[in-house]
């Protein structure tokens, strides 16, 4: 295969661990091809480190195919880089020019402390889903599917919502650290649907008071969030998920 | 391969404790009878599971709804990236909601049929039989599956069916299943009765011997990954669910994280190793671009529904293509040959991996494949959209085309040109990758392995595929283990427990595990050597994709397990780790996971090599019909291998068989063309 080298310069963060001061290395002339995904430039460059005898650039990553939500990571300025639509690891060198240099950060959020490098601490978002994103119901007591009819429109809606993978972009990207687009894609999926509505008030007053209490900061309605989401979840998640929060406080 | 045969030994059928009775009232019966834990005594026992995938999760969940005290282990930064996740195309049920004909024998003998009769007949039985309740559990939880505009539920078709039996949630099923049981596990965790541990990787399974002498799994030793530290964790019962081994060939549709350790750590104390040879090699993936390249991309098979897959007729076509001289669109359609539809009318493109994958070995090694390297085949939706408009097609693909475009740079449902009055569409190329293992740790009909105590749900056991698994089954067996069938299994034997105090952390058993744990980990800092993990396992990869991958020889797996341990010296030898055992080591973890990879891939080996058959995924070349299919030898081989470790990773292991009994199917040679 005729490939076309390519090289680009690196700024990657480099933090040892939570306690120590972090600061910005640069590497220079690292060798991909257009093909290559970043994550896998990422890997080269490691390659060369481990060579030399010095530590790999940490980063989390599974999956490789945008699906799981590991990958994170601050591109140029960007949660998960340039592209639209697209994580991290969906991203392609041919989206950089050559010879270009390329500035790589964590998440920058409070609420997601720096493990190392640029690996994030986004145990805050599992805390949100356990004060209520879930239908209290037991295994084993289910009654035939197709006996609950969804309109398709609900159904196709509360879809778009529940694709939110849990990455952490829409928190990076938010000049307040606000996970609202996060939490809100959760409350939009379960109260779009039946099975969703009969808790949905102390659903969204559990998970907004869990989000307040972890330090997230609040909605501005820049729509930042929704813009750098690579999975486009919809800035009317989060308008959903305020009327109901207001319904849910009256009742109160 | 002699001192196998001298080892070879045949299973007591009362080991696999499959109920008596007529295979349709097994399940029926053995709940009947099945001693229970009354809710009391539920609070006082705890059962560790290692994983949180489609097995794990819903094992977890529901196991703490029942009452019991759970600690859940994973090793991503949340337990909903488990790769189950990352599963595209749909779960299988045998709802008949298609009015197409459908029933539970009808999945149960697909099943049985598609894994080339060489699954359990009662395992099956019972995973057709829970389909059902899978769906009403997760539409309770709020699955958003497709729906129709009646409000009913949406089924397409998957490879190896005549029916439309398969639900599904666009092309993200898995994410939203996997979804829905994390949030049956978050509401456990809040409920206190989960106790949920993540970045956490088992390094092994502690066994402590009761009062009679007799050995049960009583805990793990797990690595905190950011510490580095090992730690020790104590339960009446160990459930694994950690998944396949398909990372043992470095290239595959698996996630970067996902490894064989907790289930080799189980293998060397004494759980057999079932079947290593079935592999799934999938026929729809995103062709090898280069050697940078750190995993292949699933294209789902849902795309077989509507896609057509073909190479030239003509080797002057396949020889431009290879050289970028023309592309696929400029060859017209009397000039394309769609070879699964030629060579197995009934089914088309719509047969079951393991022959898609073969027949598109076949064309290439014939000198028809379509790319630069001669190793990929069209998946072509021109047909469909000349039938169906781009926007349907779109609709039902729209985002595996996006994925593919992001990948390739090229739109599969771009148009590209008009003659004769035919429109043609840019077409996919794809090839086949390792996907998905059958094989496992051996289980029983209650899915508990060899070892007392320990029990094994989801991928990491062998029980229901057979030689190979059909599409949108995978989901099926991971939440039936989980959610149907362990919470009931396990209490009968959880029921003779109930006396066992909660115990400590400090005996002398957990000091000895711990003890080979953190000898292992310092034999692996300090070799010092020159090569890194990776470069070592893709050697391995290469070796194994070359002479243990899709077609199998005796030469070949004789030359593999020489190579291999070629592999293992060059990696005790020569491995260099950067950094120290304080806190987070990446590459400490990966070659921990590597060493593991290498005693696979030796399983594999080993197991190929014993096989003289073809059978589902594991195709022998000289065991073949002349018209390339797999021939079967039911005569010799029709029973699964259990591999017995032998004590040391350089020793051989042994083989012991468990016959299989089939009652309610006739074994007969597969036949996907008529």
């Amino acid at each position: 295969m005729e490939e076309n080298i390519m090289k680009v310069n690196l700024k990657v963060w480099r933090q040892a661990n939570p306690r120590e001061k972090g600061g910005f290395v640069t590497y220079n002339d690292v060798e991909t091809t257009p093909d290559t995904s970043f994550l896998e430039t990422l890997d080269i460059l490691n390659e060369t480190l481990i060579e030399k005898g010095e530590e790999p650039i940490v980063f989390d990553h599974d999956c490789r195919e945008g699906i799981c939500g590991m990958c994170s990571l601050y591109i140029n300025g960007h949660p998960h880089g340039p592209a639209t639509g697209a994580t991290t690891c969906q991203l392609y060198m041919r989206r950089f020019q050559n010879g270009e240099t390329i500035t790589v950060e964590p998440w920058r959020s409070a609420a997601f402390p720096v493990i190392k490098d640029l690996m994030v601490d986004r145990n805050a978002f599992d805390k949100i889903q356990q004060a209520g994103g879930y239908v209290s119901f037991n295994c084993g007591g289910a009654q035939d599917a197709n006996d609950l009819p969804i309109s398709k429109v609900n159904a196709d809606e509360a879809m778009d919502s529940a694709s939110c993978i849990g990455c952490g972009a829409c928190v990076a990207a938010c000049k307040n650290g606000s996970a609202m687009l996060f939490v809100s894609a959760k409350i939009s999926q379960l109260a779009l649907l039946p099975q969703g509505a009969v808790e949905k008030d102390r659903r969204v007053r559990a998970m907004v008071a869990k989000m307040d209490e972890l330090g997230f900061g609040n909605c501005t309605n820049t729509g930042a969030c929704s813009a750098e989401c690579p999975k486009n979840i919809k800035l009317a998640n989060i308008g959903r998920m305020n009327r109901q929060f207001i319904a849910a406080k009256c009742k109160e | 391969m002699e001192n196998i045969k001298e080892n070879i030994r045949i299973m007591n059928p009362a080991d696999s404790k499959i109920p008596e009775g007529p295979v349709a009232e097994k399940w029926t019966n053995y709940k009947a009878h099945q001693k229970l834990v009354n809710p009391a005594n539920k609070r006082r026992l705890d059962v560790i599971v290692v994983g949180t995938g489609l097995a794990g999760a819903s094992a977890a969940s529901t196991l703490a709804e029942m009452g019991f005290n759970v600690l859940n282990f994973c090793i991503q930064d949340s337990p909903r990236r488990a790769h189950s996740i990352a599963a595209q195309g749909g779960i299988n049920a045998a709802k008949n909601y298609q009015n197409d004909g459908d029933s539970v024998y009808r999945l149960f003998y697909d099943t049985v049929k598609g894994g080339d009769y060489r699954a359990r007949e009662a395992n099956v039985y019972r995973l057709a039989e829970v389909s059902n309740n899978i769906i009403d559990q997760c539409v309770a939880q709020g699955v958003p599956f497709a729906r129709e505009y009646g409000g009913l539920l949406a089924n397409r078709s998957f490879g190896g069916a005549q029916v439309s039996r398969t639900f599904y949630a666009k092309g993200q099923t898995g994410q939203q299943l996997l979804l829905g049981a994390y949030s049956s596990l978050n509401r456990q965790i809040q409920a206190g009765k989960v106790k949920s541990y993540n970045r956490y990787e088992m390094h092994d399974v502690v066994l402590i011997k009761d009062k009679d002498g007799v050995e049960r799994a009583r805990g793990i030793i797990a690595k905190n990954l950011v510490t580095g530290k090992l730690e020790r964790f104590a339960a009446h019962a160990v459930v694994i669910a950690t998944g396949g081994y398909g990372n043992t060939y470095f290239l595959s549709t698996n996630a970067m994280g996902c490894n064989c350790s907790a289930a080799m750590a189980c293998y060397r104390k004494g759980a057999y190793f079932a079947n290593p040879a079935y592999v799934q090699i999938h026929p729809t993936c995103i062709p090898v671009h280069g050697d940078k390249q750190s995993k292949l991309t699933l294209m789902s098979e849902s795309l077989r529904n509507d896609g057509r897959i073909w190479v030239p007729k003509k080797l002057e076509d396949a020889v431009k293509l290879q050289k970028g001289q023309i592309k696929g669109s400029d060859i017209p359609e009397e000039d394309r040959d769609y070879y699964l539809e030629r060579r197995y009318p009934a089914f088309g493109n719509l047969v079951p991996r393991d022959v898609a994958s073969r027949a598109a070995k076949e064309r290439c090694d014939a000198g028809f494949g379509v790319n630069n390297t001669g190793l990929a085949v069209f998946l072509d939706f021109s047909e469909a959209i000349n039938r169906l408009g781009i926007d349907v097609v779109r609709q039902r693909y729209g985002n595996l085309f996006d994925m593919y475009e992001e990948i390739t740079d090229v739109n599969p449902g771009e148009f590209a040109r008009e003659a004769n009055g035919v429109n043609y569409y840019n077409p996919m190329m794809i090839f086949p990758a390792i996907h998905y293992t059958m094989g496992g740790i051996w289980v029983d009909y209650e899915l508990q392995t060899s070892v007392k105590g320990l029990f094994a749900i989801g991928e990491c056991n062998f029980s229901d595929h057979g030689a190979n698994r059909l599409g949108a089954s995978a989901l099926m067996q991971g939440l039936a283990d989980g959610y149907f069938v362990l919470p009931y299994t396990i209490q009968n034997y959880l029921s003779d427990q109930i006396t066992v105090p909660r115990f400590t952390t400090d005996t002398p058993e957990f000091d000895a595990a711990e003890a080979k744990c953190q000898e292992n980990l310092d034999r692996l800092m300090n070799i010092k050597g020159k090569r890194s993990v990776d470069s070592l396992h893709k050697e391995l990869g290469h070796i194994m994709w070359e002479y243990v991958g899709m077609a199998r020889d005796k030469e070949g797996l004789e030359l593999a397990l020489q190579k291999l341990k070629d592999i293992r010296e060059t990696f005790n030898k020569d491995l260099f780790i950067p950094g120290t055992q304080d806190g987070m080591n990446i590459e400490l973890d990966k070659a921990f996971r590597l060493n593991d990879f290498i005693t696979m891939g030796e399983l594999i080996a080993y197991d190929a090599l014993n096989r003289n058959e073809s059978c589902g995924g594991h195709f022998r070349t000289e065991y073949q019909t002349p018209e390339g299919e797999a021939l079967r030898d039911d005569k010799d081989y029709f029973y699964v291998s259990c591999w017995d470790y032998a004590g040391s990773d350089s020793k051989a292991p042994t083989l012991i068989k468990e016959p299989l009994h089939y009652e309610a199917i006739k074994v007969q040679t597969r036949n996907y063309k008529s």
